[in-house]
């Protein structure tokens, strides 16, 4: 509150008409929601479209419910968000370590830049056969493919993040005689908490699609199998349903980072 | 035991090297600074004046030559000397009170004692109600206080001050020079102030070290005795001998608009 004096007549204008027009940005988010999913149904129910190749909104609640009674919706689930989570943390945890190593290390990181630029600029879902000879035909493929697919841009996003920490603030440090440890300790990893949450960001995006492109490789559970086994026997109920699941889910996930973003940047 | 001056500065020469070649930063430069003494030290932009604040703090190897304090050489920073660089540096992630025991945690030097220290500074500063706040919560003078204290906290016995009010605004500035002034005065501190300031130079200090242009060598130093009631840096800007002083170090200090 920049002042406590009583709110004058056209500042209360001006708070309606910001309220007013939140509302209508609201309205007409959902009336665009609810305005398509009426209009495919009503589609499909015309024949506009062929539903055996569009789906139709009441065929994915058939199916979601369907799914619900035979038990094995939450297993599909559970399953996915289960390597993803395993691909972002690891990503970012192992992400972060190296990028620690390279702070250390002027040396190493001029030696390795190369190296990580190439990688960076490889597209990692290549890697996928290679991993599913290495780690077989399971969840340890997928969880690496999800792991490699957010690692180096991880790496090199904190390690631009260290570099980029005020070097006043280490020369503070210095002049209390700190050692290289208690400077990483001290103001490097707490100064970069805000691009390292940056990165666990983008990281639960990307793990998405690299545990998606893995359980199209090699699942046999999952809702990237479903996906692929829906699309080859044409089942495109099932397609959009576990579609359509994997935005709530992969929505989710996103808030849960946001919420604890705000919980660790309680200083900003 | 009272022998010698408290910082000693002898033939200090510091040299810095480059792909593109080497830059004399410094020349020759030697100083003697007694116990409770403030001394400034101006220069045009460039002349080594941080540098050689840098080699007192000993964050910076000299070329040739060496700092003593109270007789031992300098060879990297001591706890005996508070260095306060640009702008406050406080760290925002954390409260003022963590960033006032920050000095004291990297020395391993947190305990009841220096803790109860640096409440009491606190208090006096008038700044114990913020000490759970974020420093983005606080005024630029406030923050300074912070910082100050934070400096303070290590008990140093010489403090460094690298155009430490550099970031703040004007009158901000003036408020916060005057501050800074009164509690190294109260808490009985040497101090050594880096600025370009002329006028912050000559009412904080007791002497005004001139550098040259780059190689910075000792130009002239000037010994400041203004006639003024408060003996505030505010009000010794009011001193009939201030303008008289900036004049000649003007001079000195050869700036041209280039």
């Amino acid at each position: 509150m920049p002042n406590k004096s009583p709110i004058s007549q056209e500042h209360l204008a001006y708070l309606r008409s910001k309220k007013v027009y939140k509302k209508r940005v609201i309205a007409a988010q959902i009336l665009l929601l609810v305005g398509f999913i009426a209009f495919w149904e009503l589609a499909a129910v015309l024949r506009w479209i062929d539903p055996f190749i569009t789906s139709q909104p009441t065929g994915i609640v058939r199916t979601l419910i369907a799914l619900h009674r035979e038990g094995s919706l939450y297993r599909h689930i559970g399953v996915t968000v289960l390597e993803t989570v395993a691909g972002f943390t690891l990503g970012t945890l192992m992400g972060t370590v190296i990028a620690i190593v390279l702070w250390w290390s002027d040396f190493l990181a001029e030696v390795l830049d190369p190296y990580l630029v190439v990688l960076n600029s490889l597209p990692k879902v290549a890697l996928g056969p290679i991993l599913i000879v290495w780690l077989g035909q399971g969840m340890r493929a997928i969880v690496a493919m999800a792991l490699f697919v957010s690692l180096i841009v991880t790496i090199l996003s904190v390690y631009t993040g260290f570099a980029q920490v005020d070097e006043n603030k280490i020369k503070l440090l210095k002049s209390f005689g700190a050692t290289k440890w208690q400077i990483l300790q001290k103001v490097i990893l707490p100064a970069s908490v805000p691009t390292i949450i940056a990165a666990l960001k983008i990281n639960v995006g990307l793990s998405w699609v690299g545990a998606i492109v893995g359980e199209f490789l090699v699942s046999r559970a999952g809702l990237g199998y479903l996906i692929v086994y829906g699309g080859q026997v044409f089942r495109l109920d099932l397609v959009m349903t576990s579609v359509i699941i994997l935005c709530i889910a992969a929505a989710l996930m996103y808030q849960l980072v946001v919420i604890f973003e705000k919980k660790v940047l309680k200083w900003q | 035991m009272r022998a010698g001056p408290l910082v000693r500065i002898e033939n200090v020469s510091k040299t810095y090297h480059s792909p593109e070649g080497e830059i004399s930063a410094l020349q020759d430069i030697s100083l003697n600074i007694a116990e409770g003494e403030f001394v400034s030290i101006v220069g045009p932009s460039g002349c080594g004046k941080s540098t050689l604040l840098n080699i007192i703090a000993g964050l910076t190897e000299p070329s040739a030559g060496a700092v003593y304090i109270k007789g031992q050489k300098v060879t990297g920073p001591t706890s005996l000397v508070g260095y306060m660089p640009q702008s406050d540096q406080l760290f925002e992630w954390r409260t003022i009170w963590r960033n006032v025991l920050l000095g004291l945690e990297v020395l391993n030097k947190v305990n009841s004692e220096t803790k109860m220290q640096a409440e009491k500074m606190l208090r006096t500063y008038g700044l114990y109600e913020f000490r759970k706040a974020y420093p983005s919560q606080l005024s630029g003078g406030m923050r300074q206080r912070a910082a100050l204290i934070r400096t303070l906290a290590i008990n140093p016995e010489i403090l460094l001050l690298d155009e430490a009010f550099s970031a703040l605004d004007y009158q901000t500035r003036l408020v916060v020079a005057d501050e800074v002034k009164q509690i190294i005065t109260r808490e009985n501190k040497t101090a050594i102030l880096v600025t370009h300031d002329i006028s912050e130079a000559i009412s904080m200090a007791d002497r005004v070290v001139v550098l040259t242009k780059r190689p910075g060598k000792i130009k002239n130093i000037h010994k400041i005795i203004l006639t003024c009631e408060s003996h505030t840096p505010i009000g010794c800007r009011e001193a009939v001998e201030f303008r008289d002083y900036f004049n000649r170090i003007w001079k000195e200090l050869d700036v041209h608009a280039e």
